[in-house]
């Protein structure tokens, strides 16, 4: 355990409450049954001192300052199953797990990790440290060349938010070079921002960092308001989760679609477009910001079962039961402190059920993922021959 | 006791470096500064004995661009007074001219204690450390991970090469180069450091005029320019494993 600069206070806890009602359905806090599902469910609420449902315990009780002083809140991958299941929809991702990491942030107490990450979002507008001045660097040589609208200065109907794996890791930029392929092949007339875009900032938000999320939000929102276009896409599920559902607060209101619903309006289009075969039994790993946050099932299936050949298999977890890859809510910044925890990966459970489900491809559609996932599967001998790839890897595979 | 913090923002080698018309400085068209690292662990050391002693900190730094988020991250940190240091920074300033007119107003301070970092990537002309102690007439200790102090004493581990440590005791005034503070520099919260540009202001000083008699002058300053004694692998990582592996069976290493 960690101590933190928080007294033992039972005021702490009264004034925590407090915060917690600002939150939406807030008051719900007060309706818990303490029936434990939230906790069960966790993925990692096995190894933490308080795991959600003891955490609203400690907080009827007036100790939550006992909560704080407790490190393992940073096991939390924002993941949203809590929420899920909790029969009194308390909202315990968004208030509680979220708010304690907010305190925990400003008493200093952060794993180093994570502060790195941090960091270098709010220097270099990544989490990882790359400098801004690359952030289009991905799209060298593809054709036609990819509208930079700082750059090209020509209106567009679709702003491209392209995000910060898929523009700077290696593995990811696989997927938005798909991504701009389909684009190209269905004639969109679409941009980017290049290197004026930062990362939107969600992951840390909900990492306990609101202060840095709203900077880079007024960031993002300042390029926006620069250029004309229609709607924007993305292909990161925690970039949709953040324009759809946080942005508007903060007064940067846009249309905007993650690219699964995108092309599944465009599905007849998109079909007669996809002609080579891709013999393959695949599985699909609902993200949790696409699924079981914002309720986008349907999409993705209808992409994977457009493309001739692809047989579809739901592994034992899906839809809203969907399993965390495990970098969410700052997991992805945190796999030294996680693994030293738990000694286990949620990565390396979901490559176990993938291979029980007889896939021989696991499809994502999360910028995380393919990483995350393609280490998980060198890290497990029975994967044998399973490949990751994003939906629109497969799409334009199909697309020949 | 009185802590003085002089700090400096130096190149961010996340970009690429490249030479200015002249070709004895870099190009500051292109340039993104940062905390000089060392200089951030001097921060934190100051803030680390405040904590544990009681100790009122000033850090301080000259006016260029991004010195104010430097400044307020510092106050958000635990810093209590924050100075910037006007003069002609335009043209570039070397450590021997900075250390000089910095001496003539750190005396003012009466500073008992003195945290710099031990260096910079950008000293070109010796770190500035001994040559601010010099001036100021103070003993100086460099490469220190550890300080403290009690009354007029302070105990300082010094690092030597080869993982040795040294434990030495001065008496304050005294200026410290320092290597590593006790704990890595910490993070504070952005919502922090915004309050403090709503709280407290960032005092403005003028430098003295500046004069880098003792200083090298720059004749040329170039990129490392490969010779015939080295290899360039590709920069495919397949092939320049291949290569290396060739390369080391050549060698007789594999």
């Amino acid at each position: 355990m960690v101590t933190t600069a928080i007294s033992h206070d039972p005021s702490f806890s009264e004034a925590f409450f407090a915060s917690l009602y600002k939150v939406e359905n807030g008051e719900r806090f007060r309706t818990c049954l303490q029936c434990g599902s939230c906790s069960g469910v966790c993925p990692f609420g096995y190894l933490m001192d308080y795991p959600p449902g003891r955490m609203i315990a400690g907080l009827r009780a007036d100790e939550f300052d006992l909560v704080m002083e407790s490190d393992t809140v940073w096991m939390c991958v924002s993941c949203y199953a809590c929420a899920q299941i909790c029969p009194s929809k308390i909202p315990i991702t968004a208030g509680l797990m979220t708010r304690t990491k907010e305190e925990l942030l400003l008493a200093g107490n952060v794993p180093s990790e994570l502060q790195s990450a941090l960091e270098n979002s709010q220097r270099y507008g990544n989490p990882m440290g790359e400098s801004p001045r690359k952030r289009a660097d991905w799209t060298m040589g593809i054709q036609p060349q990819i509208t930079i609208l700082g750059r090209d200065r020509r209106p567009v109907d679709v702003l491209w938010f392209v995000g910060d794996y898929p523009s700077y890791h290696p593995r990811v930029q696989l997927v938005a070079k798909s991504l701009a392929k389909v684009l190209n092949k269905l004639g969109v007339n679409f941009g980017i921002l290049g290197p004026e875009e930062n990362t939107d900032g969600d992951t840390q938000r909900l990492a306990g960092e609101r202060g840095l999320f709203e900077m880079l939000a007024e960031k993002n929102g300042k390029i926006f308001s620069k250029y004309p276009f229609e709607t924007i896409i993305t292909s990161d599920p925690h970039a949709y989760n953040a324009l759809k559902n946080e942005y508007p607060a903060l007064g940067i209101s846009y249309p905007v679609q993650h690219y699964t619903q995108f092309l599944a309006e465009r599905i007849d289009q998109l079909k007669p477009l996809l002609k080579q075969e891709v013999s393959a039994v695949v599985t699909y790993h609902d993200p949790c910001y696409l699924g079981r946050v914002n309720g986008i099932f349907d999409e993705p299936r209808i992409l994977l079962e457009s493309i001739p050949g692809v047989k579809l298999m739901e592994m034992s977890h899906n839809h809203t039961s969907s399993l965390c890859c495990g970098g969410g809510g700052g997991g992805m910044w945190l796999d030294g402190f996680q693994w030293e925890k738990a000694h286990a990966r949620l990565s390396e459970w979901r490559v176990h059920e993938a291979v029980d489900s007889g896939a021989n491809i696991l499809a994502v559609a999360c910028p995380y993922e393919p990483p995350r996932f393609e280490d998980a599967i060198k890290m497990t001998q029975q994967a044998g021959q399973l490949v990751v790839k994003d939906i629109v890897e497969l799409l334009a595979e199909a697309l020949g | 006791m009185n802590i003085i913090v002089p700090v400096k923002l130096v190149p961010d080698l996340v970009e690429e470096l490249s030479i200015d018309a002249s070709g004895t400085a870099l190009d500051t068209a292109w340039l993104r500064m940062i905390i000089n690292e060392f200089d951030d662990h001097a921060i934190e050391q100051a803030i680390l004995l405040k904590e544990k002693t009681g100790a009122h900190v000033t850090v301080i730094s000259t006016n260029v661009e991004g010195v104010d988020d430097l400044l307020f991250t510092a106050a958000a940190k635990g810093a209590d007074r924050l100075i910037k240091l006007n003069g002609d920074l335009e043209s570039g300033i070397n450590n021997h001219a900075l250390a000089r007119a910095m001496a003539i107003l750190l005396r003012d301070l009466k500073p008992d204690l003195i945290l710099t970092g031990v260096q910079a990537h950008n000293d070109l002309d010796g770190t500035i450390g001994p040559q601010l102690a010099e001036f100021l007439g103070m003993p100086f200790i460099g490469y220190v991970s550890g300080v403290n102090v009690s009354g007029e004493t302070v105990v300082v581990r010094k690092e030597y090469p080869g993982g040795l440590i040294g434990e030495m005791q001065a008496s304050i005034p005294i200026l410290l180069g320092i290597q590593a503070a006790e704990h890595p520099p910490r993070y504070v919260a952005i919502s922090k450091v915004r309050q403090m540009m709503k709280t407290i202001s960032i005092e403005e000083l003028d430098l003295p005029t500046l004069d880098s008699t003792g200083a090298p002058v720059v004749n040329r300053m170039f990129q490392p320019e490969a010779t015939g004694r080295a290899t360039m692998l590709p920069e495919n990582a397949d092939d320049a494993a291949h290569q290396l592996v060739t390369i080391f069976k050549e060698l007789g290493v594999l």
